[in-house]
């Protein structure tokens, strides 16, 4: 297999001898750091933390389902896990997981700037999260919670004895964490680029934060208020959710979704992000049609506010708003169709690698197209009152979420790792791990599909024998998945201490971080880079490195 | 699709069946829906293969040692506007005919029978208009149009019938319908979709699609013996409605006979149409709409009456409606002759007004 991986000679490569892990050490260090970088990692740790949490629910889930009856898990029991499965990993993996992980990281750096906008806010959001993710903990040790991560009233209000009001509560905390964030990348992204850093210079890792940035700030304000609302309806009674006291329980999943739709934008558009940077450096060329790729992401974010009553189809809302609705779901799935076509597009002419990363971009774009079509067949309307509320759109949301933003999250994490540490992972064991996270993938999920057309309800505990065999396919699919998780958590610590040195630019990337020392300074740049080429730009690489030999030979 | 070759069509269908890749057809829906599916399938089958054929075939050729110098591309207008402009058509083509079919399953025929579902935690109860109660089974007559209407006395549930491709959320305080009609006898499962506590999984039944005539002898067989508009009327006058309703110029109330159905103008101006949704709302927060010459002295029925003795007295104020009542004897006839046997003793809602009694409209006569 060949390689564009130009690694420095490894009998005398060293890491640089001042970086940002080294600038200081100690617990202190850490915790009152200001440095984008070094908060980054500190996500990192914190959401691998919650990940692994959240696996180990799916993994209950799966083995629960391995029978029709509800014999491992009793049935509330179930329930708690299903929930806590997904609260955990949607609003303490998914959501932060390439923002404020690989982002952090990185939008200064591609940028030419020293750090973001508000570096203490930025360890202030950090500290949120972590507030959140305490409650939550807390949460699920005095007996976790079963409203399903949807906290569908009149359900959690007044139907349930279980943490309601503490995992609201996390939910709320971590909320600002989301909000603060976006608000510093969206000021980072107007006002720190560096000299000739015009915004169609932005890599389009850029565009796809910048439009996440806006959807975390407009709508995760949204879900504050109806978590606010479930806790003060569960606490006080006040009733707007009640019937009886002339309230609407309708009204509470107007305002979910109002924010969780465009909250799946905020979990996919960085992924999509990655998928450029990726797509573009291992075909060592220029994304196909940047403006259409930049101006998708936007797009995305403007539909996203306006299709969330695609969830509520068969609740009884108007026949002509579901119309409406409909029509915009269709709309907003054709930024995403461009996207997809666009790097498919890119390999065109490439000269293609297969680096770990490359390989789960590949699974990013077959799985996020299944994922996308399968979207279209839920927005179409007299579809989606078969498949809606069964396994098909569990395995939709899979597909988009697991299948798409995780397999681009993992591409990223591998892409970046180099610079992110000044080491390589190991390359076969990576290429292993990524191969088998794509057929682990397709053998869990894709039988819910069929599952989901037969009409097997979500969120069940126990189920008609019927559906046996396909739940058996599905959760022996999991337990490769898993395994394709487990791999990067022990070989990406290993590679730590004994990865080869990775030097400034092994993939012979163009972005302005690959052009500074891996892992940088702790102030990025010696000096502010001026930005005199278009993102992408081959020719002007291959010219700087022909420039350096000339210079030092 | 059927018109292609029905040969071909019954083995497909046989085959799927036996691998049970979709679940039995029994509905008139359900053709149509799954014609819908396999189309959406096959584009996204087209779909996949156009972008993984991309992937691989470029993957292929363009590999860096077959191909070590990379070609800068900028991009090309056309290929992004075929790209931007067959998808978005394709995705509007499905959104009409999804459209279609949603309004079909939404909204009842005219000459549909009814049914009432209350979901509770964590049962589905029954209410057939002849008075026959059911809990999580649902027995119905084949080739009928059926109209289900729905709602909760606690927390979302949803009524799921996959083998008719229909589904409707029941919601707390709120009727919602859904229709169908089946169309091949047997037992299909009833499932409640939506989370609604430790007993969601156990909220499950069974539809028995029957004959008309089999179904008439289950009717017959089954029934408490008062319909569900008797059973209104008596709670009626055991809450004491009749003492303002009664219907005669010196009540305090408005006449309930014809009510149904009628546009009522209130007093803020606005006009509202009599439907189920509006006498319920009626019964539970008389004060919040107010018809014109009326003054708001109707105490609230809030917590007094359950969703089943609502559903009862909902549908004894729209028997008092000629109109209605016609329908459903209309519906009933249908039923009957739909079998050879001899037509047998009707049990019908209450007759308390004459057949010819004009449809009242507009302003309810104080």
């Amino acid at each position: 297999m060949s390689t564009i991986l130009s690694l420095p000679d490894q009998t005398t490569a060293k890491l640089p001898r001042k970086h940002f892990l080294n600038q200081e050490y100690g617990l202190r260090s850490w915790l009152l750091t200001s440095d984008h970088k070094r908060i980054a990692i500190l996500y990192l740790c914190s959401i691998t933390f919650f990940f692994v949490i959240g696996g180990v629910l799916a993994g209950l889930i799966r083995l629960e389902l391995l029978t029709p009856a509800s014999d491992l898990l009793a049935t509330d029991t179930y329930d708690k896990v299903f929930s806590m499965h997904g609260l955990i990993m949607i609003f303490f993996f998914l959501l932060p997981s390439v923002p404020a992980t690989i982002g952090n990281f990185l939008i200064p750096l591609m940028i030419g700037a020293r750090d973001v906008a508000f570096p203490k806010i930025n360890l202030l959001s950090w500290y949120l999260f972590v507030t959140g993710g305490m409650v939550m903990l807390a949460m699920m040790v005095l007996g976790g919670v079963d409203t399903g991560w949807t906290f569908t009233v009149p359900l959690s209000t007044h139907f349930l004895n279980t943490n309601v009001v503490a995992a609201a509560t996390g939910v709320f905390i971590a909320g600002f964490s989301t909000i603060l964030t976006g608000l510093n990348f969206l000021v980072t992204i107007h006002r720190m680029r560096c000299p000739g850093m015009t915004w169609f210079r932005l890599p389009l890792f850029i565009w796809g934060h910048y439009a996440t940035a806006i959807l975390q700030i407009l709508g995760t304000p949204v879900l504050a208020i109806s978590l606010v609302l479930i806790i003060l309806e569960r606490t006080l009674n006040i009733g707007v959710f009640d019937p009886t006291k002339g309230g609407d329980p309708l009204l509470f999943q107007h305002l979910f979704w109002f924010y969780s739709h465009p909250a799946v934008y905020v979990m996919i558009l960085p992924g999509m992000a990655v998928m450029s940077e990726v797509i573009s450096t291992f075909s060592r060329k220029r994304v196909f049609g940047y403006t259409a790729v930049a101006f998708s992401s936007v797009a995305i974010a403007v539909f996203a506010f306006f299709v969330w009553e695609h969830h509520m189809f068969i609740m009884g809302v108007s026949q002509y708003s579901a119309l409406v609705f409909s029509l915009l779901s269709m709309l907003v799935a054709v930024p995403s169709a461009i996207k997809v076509f666009n790097w498919s597009m890119t390999l065109y002419k490439g000269s293609i690698t297969f680096e770990a990363p490359m390989l789960y971009a590949f699974g990013f774009i077959g799985l996020f197209t299944i994922g996308g079509m399968t979207g279209i067949m839920l927005a179409t309307l007299g579809m989606d009152i078969h498949l809606t509320e069964t396994y098909f759109v569990v395995a939709h949301f899979h597909f988009v979420m697991v299948g798409g933003m995780l397999m681009a999250y993992m591409a990223g994490i591998h892409f970046w790792w180099p610079k992110i540490t000044g080491r390589m992972y190991p390359e076969t064991m990576s290429q292993v791990a990524a191969m088998m996270t794509f057929i682990g993938f397709i053998v869990t999920f894709f039988p819910q599909f069929i599952l989901g057309y037969l009409g097997m309800p979500r969120r069940y505990a126990a189920y008609p024998a019927d559906f046996q065999v396909l739940n058996v396919f599905s959760t022996a699919g999991a337990s490769v998945l898993g395994i394709g998780y487990l791999l990067p958590m022990l070989y990406l610590p290993w590679s730590l201490v004994y990865g080869k040195i990775a030097g400034d630019n092994p993939w012979q990337a163009t972005g302005l971080e690959w052009q500074i020392q891996s892992p940088p300074l702790t102030e990025n740049f010696i000096e502010i880079p001026i930005m005199d080429h278009e993102a992408y730009d081959y020719d002007w690489l291959a010219n700087k490195t022909r420039h350096e030999v000339q210079t030092v030979g | 699709m059927n018109h292609i070759s029905p040969v071909l069509w019954q083995f497909l269908i046989h085959w799927l069946q036996q691998f049970a890749i979709f679940p039995p057809e029994a509905s008139t829906i359900a053709p149509y829906a799954d014609a819908l599916y396999f189309t959406l399938v096959a584009v996204t089958i087209v779909g996949l293969l156009l972008v993984g054929g991309m992937v691989v075939v470029f993957s292929v050729r363009y590999r860096q040692e077959r191909h070590p110098q990379a070609v800068q591309i900028e991009g090309s207008t056309l290929l992004e506007a075929t790209w931007t402009l067959i998808p978005l058509g394709i995705f509007l083509v499905f959104f009409v005919w999804g459209a279609l079919l949603f309004f079909r399953i939404y909204n009842p025929p005219a000459n549909s029978m009814n049914i009432y579902v209350v979901g509770k935690q964590w049962m589905w109860k029954v209410e057939h208009p002849g008075g026959q109660h059911e809990i999580d089974t649902l027995h119905i007559p084949a080739g009928v149009p059926i109209k289900v209407t729905l709602i909760s006395q606690d927390v979302f549930h949803s009524f799921s019938i996959p083998a008719f491709r229909v589904k409707r959320e029941s919601i707390p305080g709120r009727y919602t319908t859904v229709y169908f009609e089946a169309t091949t006898p047997g037992r299909y499962h009833l499932f409640c979709t939506q989370y609604c506590g430790t007993g969601h999984s156990g909220m499950i039944g069974w539809v028995y699609v029957m004959t008309p005539e089999k179904y008439r002898q289950w009717a017959a067989g089954t029934t408490s013996g008062s319909s569900l508009a008797q059973n209104g009327e008596r709670l009626f006058s055991v809450m004491g409605c009749n003492a303002c309703h009664a219907g005669n110029s010196q009540a305090r109330g408005p006449n309930l006979y014809g009510l149904y159905n009628s546009r009522i103008r209130m007093t803020d101006g606005s006009t509202m149409i009599a439907n189920d949704a509006y006498i319920r709302e009626k019964i539970l927060n008389p004060s919040l709409h107010v018809p014109a010459g009326y003054v708001p002295i109707m105490p609230t029925y809030q917590g007094q009456i359950s969703e089943e003795g609502l559903i009862e007295l909902v549908e004894y104020i729209k028997s008092l409606d000629s109109r209605y009542r016609l329908t459903q004897m209309m519906n009933k006839s249908e039923l009957d002759s739909a079998q050879p046997a001899p037509i047998g003793p009707a049990n019908q809602g209450v007759g308390a007004a004459p057949l010819q009694h004009a449809p009242a409209s507009g302003v309810p006569k104080p």
